[in-house]
């Protein structure tokens, strides 16, 4: 057995996903190589040999990895598979977008999320917006599998890998970037968060929503999220909502403010260790969950509660 | 330019699935089932591309059983021209799987040579999320996922995506590959008369073996089921009651 991570990056800094996507190789076992692939990614690379279990990096660096297409990154990981019978990424929109290309250039199936490793063949994965929970085997010679970064705790540093330089992959020239508006905030990430303030239809506007939630959020250093509502609503950028079909968070703590509890919201944060609603609808949904409910307008108690912070 | 649309039949989104007792998968029986959501999207993309003049056929095609031909003529009644079902049997579309549908779909894509091809970013039951770029990767085409906005021009579309940091806008060479994300637009309901009309376009029912790619199952479910249950909570009093519990109960905080 022999695993090839593929690394999400800035070029930089790796991201945290892929953290947790070396815990999930651990546990299938056997020696985990890392691919980076970037422009200018020596510093990502070198962040990549430190972690904990790392055996080696093989570094791709060309300008052509710049934007991180799905296609050239996927004719380049075809090309370096030989040897390796698993290939993870994180379940992320990288991740997601990428693997299934992978996966078909190699007539594989793909594992999508797992969030369970059962054996080197069998892993766990939710379907059903979580409603369920599939084992499932695969009887394919290389197991592609993207990994819920939720299902895994992320990996330790003290690694001391062999940083490897391989060649790169052709530039297909199908894709050209026209541009990227990335949120821009000085607070945790979502996916890493420990605490999650989120927002729901309830803040009934974007200026509500900001002046309700950001001096709580301030006060428990707390990431923000949202529900698809709040999203499509306009009230905050599409990389806040929470759900089957937005980010799958499972903080320390997740504040439900506003929001009804609809199972495909559920199902981004039903993991988190502490769930707190509030909610002027005693019957809500969301209160099935939390495992401390406030019944109130939250116009009132989200300033109250800011205040006794 | 042709545009193609995938479509799945699925458990309606507003049903709660219960997993079946012996652990084999969840109860389908007289269930409702609809079409995904996401590629209602798609569907109303096609056909607002056909609108606007850009697209000059939309074709609906779903891989399964007779039955997917409900969903097929749903998206006949959103607009779609004509449809294609790719029929499986029973005992294949209880399994069938990313890969299967994908190659099932490129192989469809050699016989109509469309331009682009919209697919739901993910299914609900299975939430996969492969089967828009597997199909991609076959067709050596480019892909533009998650996309919550599409624009047609010159040869080529620009696409704007939904990423974990934000958003992305994407200029691919067509033909192509996009998949949905729910911003993308608010998909119509089908009138009355458009169910009526949509009785008389045509529907095309291939057998999947016909299409000769190999579509057995890679992936066995070994079981399902259930997720632990939360514990109920509790219900506070008030701002006060809320920050001694986290405070000293959860120690959260
Ligand atoms: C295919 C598909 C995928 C989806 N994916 C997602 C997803 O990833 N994430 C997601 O969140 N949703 C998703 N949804 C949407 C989901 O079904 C719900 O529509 C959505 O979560 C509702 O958001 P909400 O709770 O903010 O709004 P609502 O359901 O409208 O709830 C608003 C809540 O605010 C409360 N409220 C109102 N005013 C006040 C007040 N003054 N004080 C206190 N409480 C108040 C109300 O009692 C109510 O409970 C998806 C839907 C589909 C069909
Ligand atoms: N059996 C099928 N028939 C037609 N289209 C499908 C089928 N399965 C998946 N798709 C398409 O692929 C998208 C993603 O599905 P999945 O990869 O299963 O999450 C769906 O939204 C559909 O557009």
């Amino acid at each position: 057995m022999s695993i090839l991570v593929i690394a999400e990056h800035d070029h930089a800094v790796l991201k945290a996903a892929t953290l947790n996507t070396v815990t999930a190789a651990a546990k299938i076992g056997g020696p985990i190589d890392v691919l980076v692939a970037g422009s200018g990614c020596a510093a990502a690379a070198q962040a990549a040999a430190a972690l904990a279990g790392v055996a080696r990096v093989k570094v791709a660096d060309a300008a052509h990895y710049a934007e991180q297409t799905a296609e050239n990154l996927a004719a380049l990981v075809v090309a370096n598979v030989s040897g390796y019978t698993h290939i993870l990424a994180p379940a992320t929109t990288f991740g997601k977008n990428l693997l299934p290309r992978v996966a078909a250039l190699l007539d594989m199936a793909q594992i999508s999320e797992i969030c369970g490793v059962e054996s080197p063949d069998t892993f766990v994965r939710p379907i059903y917006a979580g409603n369920a929970l599939a084992t499932v085997k695969s009887a394919d010679a290389v197991k592609v599998i993207t990994v819920r970064t939720t299902g895994f705790d992320a990996v330790g540093q003290g690694g001391s890998a062999a940083v490897e330089a391989i060649p790169a992959g052709p530039d297909l020239g199908l894709t050209q970037l026209v541009g990227r508006e990335l949120t821009k905030s000085a607070r945790p990430e979502l996916g890493a968060a420990k605490v999650i303030v989120s927002g729901g239809r309830g803040l009934a506007s974007g200026e509500n929503y900001h002046a309700l939630l950001e001096p709580l959020a301030d006060k428990l250093n707390a990431a923000l999220g949202a529900s698809r509502a709040a999203v499509d609503a306009g009230f905050v950028p599409n990389d806040y909502q929470v759900g089957q079909t937005g980010k799958v968070v499972a903080p320390q703590l997740y504040l439900a403010i506003g929001i009804s509890g609809a199972i495909q919201h559920l199902a981004g944060m039903k993991d988190s260790k502490v769930i707190v609603a509030i909610n002027k609808d005693a019957d809500a949904p969301i209160f099935q969950v939390a495992d401390y409910g406030l019944v109130g307008d939250l116009f009132q108690l989200v300033p109250e509660l800011t205040a006794a912070l | 330019m042709k545009v193609l649309v995938a479509v799945k039949r699925v458990i309606d989104y507003n049903v709660k699935v219960r997993v079946k007792a012996d652990q084999s998968g969840v109860e389908l029986a007289n269930v409702k089932m609809a079409m995904n959501p996401f590629d209602e999207i798609a569907v109303e993309e096609a056909v607002r591309l056909k609108e606007a003049g850009i697209a000059t056929e939309v074709v609906a095609i779903s891989c399964g059983a007779t039955h997917c031909q409900e969903q097929l003529r749903t998206a006949l009644a959103l607009g779609a021209d004509r449809a294609i079902l790719v029929e499986t049997d029973a005992a294949q579309t209880e399994n069938l799987q990313s890969l299967a549908v994908a190659k099932l779909l490129k192989a469809v894509c050699d016989k109509e040579q469309p331009q682009l091809v919209i697919l739901g970013k993910q299914a609900i039951d299975d939430d996969a999320n492969q089967t828009g770029q597997m199909l991609a990767a076959l067709l050596g085409w480019p892909q533009a996922t998650f996309a919550s906005k599409v624009v047609v021009a010159d040869g080529k579309t620009t696409v704007t995506r939904e990423i974990d940091g934000g958003l992305e806008t994407l200029s691919i060479r067509l033909p192509a590959v996009v998949t949905t994300d729910l911003r993308l637009n608010e998909p119509r309901y089908a009138t009355l008369p458009n169910i009526m009309k949509a009785k008389k376009k045509p529907m095309d029912v291939l057998k999947s073996a016909e299409l000769g790619v190999d579509i057995a199952p890679r992936l066995a479910t070994l079981k399902v089921v259930e997720p632990a249950k939360r514990q109920a909570g509790i219900k506070v009093a008030d701002v006060a009651e809320l920050v001694a519990k986290l405070k000293n109960e959860a120690k959260v905080i």
